[in-house]
């Protein structure tokens, strides 16, 4: 499904992914992992297509295409969705606009029929119901005021609606409650499907209670240097990251 | 030309006499701009003696002004003698289909969701018998003369009504005002004029009308709209469909009558060719609106969707001179490339319990330049008088500005004016979110800009809103990233 090969990215000249490979394949639930700043939210950012990011060098294939040769857009309409670890508001958009918006840029993009106002708006609640939303935060402006938990829900809110084939999760878990944390969990776990995947970016081994994932990885200086079962976040959680520093010096 | 000149002769050396001039053959009269073209114009138009005097008295007035310079707009030189003072109706080029227009102008129309006929209408194409526009405007003027609502030329006025338009001509805007309603005063061809009487709410907005009419506005235009006692219009001018000109200045002056109890909504969509990405050509637009509550209790409106023009100067006001009266102004200008604009409004409160509402959203983008300038000025027997105002302002980048200068003077302790302000930028973060969920840049600025002139945008008849929408997205095209 996604195939990262020796992958190279900067930032203002500073180089900050040093040869990334990763291959994920249909169904597999992959975590990254690693201390702040290894470069985590730049591979979720480049894969989902963000500007500012220099390719050195590297490919990415997407169900057997150049990904980097494509629009963020259409990277979205392929099946890729990014839950943003900041997610940011735009005020004056209403949420219904604008989730119908994007629901309906996908079907077209996929030759399917636009969803009617009163179609969409029963897909939305089955949806809200799914991930526990709050229906008054659809009737508000995208993400305006919404709490830090209630942003992170609002982003699996809209995977559940897009249904994307490669889920990238960053750091969703971060200020949910445990309630919200397994709400989330669920959402995602729904989604599940031998031709779904999912990358889930964490700090926290909890997570990965609920999203069982079929790989660790864990990135450090811009390179994974280490991969291995769900076992290596427990190994991680009872040691922290010092053992792994020491290792690359 | 030998003839022109002949008449020009016989103008500036003969006497002047009415009626010569149905003679006159030519379209076009010689450049420059003197009081011999002053009376030629009021010839060719067979105009009254009233009409003659208010152009002479104007154009004496505005040979001893200047042109103003303390808007926030680089106006390169205007050489006004260099401008021929009267043209015939043009002669619009006629294609035999759509095929044969420029395809742009085509896919514009296209994405404003213009219908086929109209799109045919507005670029010139002859059409055929499913859309008459002339059948179309004798309905229209059927039913307003049922009402006795007076909707015609301005020439038709001066001709129809002499008295109303003597009557209430230069109210709102004495001839003098400033220099460009001088010189509009002085040489207007022609424009709207509209008499709404007592009691009546006209029977329909007047924009359907004017979309057919369009295509035929001037470049010294004048509108005259009165509405007596207890009366009630929506007027609407302009159009989405880009418009494009072969004269560079426009100074139009529209002036608005309000008596008691009556209301005048009037809406403006302003889509004037601004000029390429260098800002080479385009319209430059001067433009003097104001409105006179006289009555008591009486409303006058303005809502404007500027996205045209090189530079626009225009500040459409209301003196609320009757008590009880109120004034809006709903404004939503955008600016883009190298387009300047120094726009806004001046709401004089005169009568007691005057209210006025100010809402300014300015969208900047490119390398343009867009000002919000504004008087609230309530006089001292305007007592327990309230204005409203509030100017916000959205950049789409860093080479863009926008600027805000609200002048405020409250002559009285009974009076409340509050003033509101903010700036704000649509964030690269912001695109991109949007973008990650599968919608393009385009989609994605004309959601957030439409979510930010929402408040104004609502103000506008229905059917133009939509219009208006989406001109907001396309006047923003191409300008971010
Ligand atoms: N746009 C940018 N401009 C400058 N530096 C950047 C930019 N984006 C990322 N960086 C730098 O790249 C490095 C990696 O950042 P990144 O956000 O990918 O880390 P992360 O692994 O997601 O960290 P965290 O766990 O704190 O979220 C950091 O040093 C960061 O400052
Ligand atoms: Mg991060």
């Amino acid at each position: 499904m996604l195939s990262i090969k020796n992958l190279y990215v900067s930032v203002e000249g500073m180089e900050i992914l040093k040869g990334i490979n990763l291959e994920v394949k249909p169904g597999e639930v992959h975590a990254i992992m690693g201390p702040n700043g290894s470069g985590k939210s730049t591979l979720a950012n480049v894969l989902a297509g963000k500007e500012e990011y220099e390719i050195t060098s590297g490919e990415v294939i997407y169900e057997n295409e150049d990904l980097l040769d494509k629009s963020p857009e259409d990277r979205a309409k392929e099946g890729i969705f990014l839950s943003f670890q900041y997610p940011v508001e735009i005020p004056g958009v209403p949420m219904v606009n604008f989730l119908k918006t994007a629901v309906n840029e996908h079907r077209k993009y996929n030759g399917l029929k636009e969803l009617t106002a009163g179609e969409f708006l029963k897909l939305m609640r089955e949806k809200m119901d799914m991930v526990d939303m709050h229906p008054n935060l659809t009737n508000r402006s995208v993400n305006e005021g919404f709490s830090g938990g209630e942003k992170k829900k609002n982003e699996i809110f809209q995977m559940a609606l897009l249904e994307p084939k490669l889920a990238i999760l960053d750091e969703t878990d971060s200020g949910l409650d445990i309630d919200a944390l397994k709400t989330v969990a669920h959402g995602v776990n729904a989604l599940r499907s031998p031709e779904r995947s999912a990358i889930v970016v964490t700090h926290y081994q909890r997570l990965l209670d609920y999203i069982v994932p079929d790989f660790v990885h864990i990135l450090y200086k811009g390179k994974i240097v280490k991969t291995a079962g769900k076992e290596l976040a427990l190994e991680l959680e009872e040691k922290g990251y010092d053992w792994i520093k020491s290792e690359n010096l | 030309m030998e003839e022109q000149d002949k008449i020009l002769n016989d103008v500036t050396q003969g006497e002047y006499k009415y009626g010569f001039v149905t003679a006159i053959e030519t379209d076009i009269i010689e450049k420059g701009l003197n009081e011999d073209v002053i009376r030629l114009i009021s010839a060719i138009k067979e105009e009254p003696e009233f009409m003659l005097n208010f152009r002479l008295e104007a154009f004496r007035k505005w040979q001893k002004m200047k042109m103003p310079n303390w808007a926030y707009l680089k106006i390169p030189p205007i050489d006004l003698q260099e401008i021929s003072y009267y043209a015939a109706p043009k002669k619009k080029v006629q294609y035999e289909s759509l095929d044969e227009v420029d395809p742009e102008l085509i896919e514009t129309f296209n994405k404003l969701g213009i219908p086929l006929e109209e799109q045919k209408q507005l670029a010139g194409v002859a059409v055929d018998a499913v859309i008459d526009s002339v059948s179309v405007k004798t309905t229209f003027k059927e039913t307003l003369a049922e009402k006795g609502v007076i909707f015609c030329s301005f020439s038709e006025a001066v001709r129809e009504h002499p008295g109303l338009v003597k009557k209430y001509l230069g109210m709102s805007v004495p001839v003098a005002d400033n220099y460009f309603a001088a010189l509009n005063s002085a040489v207007f061809s022609d424009g709207s004029f509209c008499y709404i009487p007592k009691g009546v709410r006209c029977p329909m907005e007047l924009s359907t009308y004017f979309r057919i009419n369009s295509a035929n506005t001037g470049q010294f235009e004048r509108t005259l709209i009165v509405a007596d006692d207890d009366s009630y219009v929506s007027y609407l001018e302009g159009c989405t469909a880009p418009m494009r000109d072969e004269n560079q200045l426009h100074a139009a002056v529209v002036e608005i009558i309000a008596m008691d109890r009556a209301e005048v909504k009037y809406s403006t969509v302003q889509n004037w060719y601004p000029g390429d990405k260098n800002g080479k050509g385009g319209i430059y637009n001067f433009v003097t609106k104001r409105g006179v509550c006289k009555g008591v209790s009486s409303k006058i409106s303005w809502t404007q969707v500027e996205t045209g023009s090189a530079i626009t100067w225009k500040y459409p006001s209301c003196i609320l001179m009757g008590d009880n009266s109120v004034g809006e102004f709903n404004s939503v200008a955008v600016t883009n490339n190298r387009q300047q604009a120094d726009t806004g409004s001046k709401m004089i409160h005169i009568g007691k319990n005057t209210k006025s509402t100010i809402i300014s959203k300015g969208i900047s983008a490119g390398k343009s330049d867009n000002s919000y300038r504004g008087l609230v000025k309530i006089m001292p027997n305007a007592k327990n008088s309230r204005n409203f105002s509030q100017c916000d302002s959205l950049l789409l980048n860093n080479t863009c500005g926008a600027h805000t200068f609200p002048y405020i003077e409250v002559g009285n302790k009974s009076s409340v004016v509050e003033h509101e302000a903010t700036t704000s930028k649509i964030g690269e973060d912001q695109i991109f979110y949007c973008n990650q969920r599968g919608i393009d840049t385009e989609t994605a600025i004309g959601m957030i800009v439409n979510g930010y002139a929402k408040e104004v945008l609502n103000k506008l008849p229905m059917e133009f809103a939509v219009e208006a929408q989406k001109l907001l997205q396309i006047s923003l095209e191409g300008s971010v990233g």
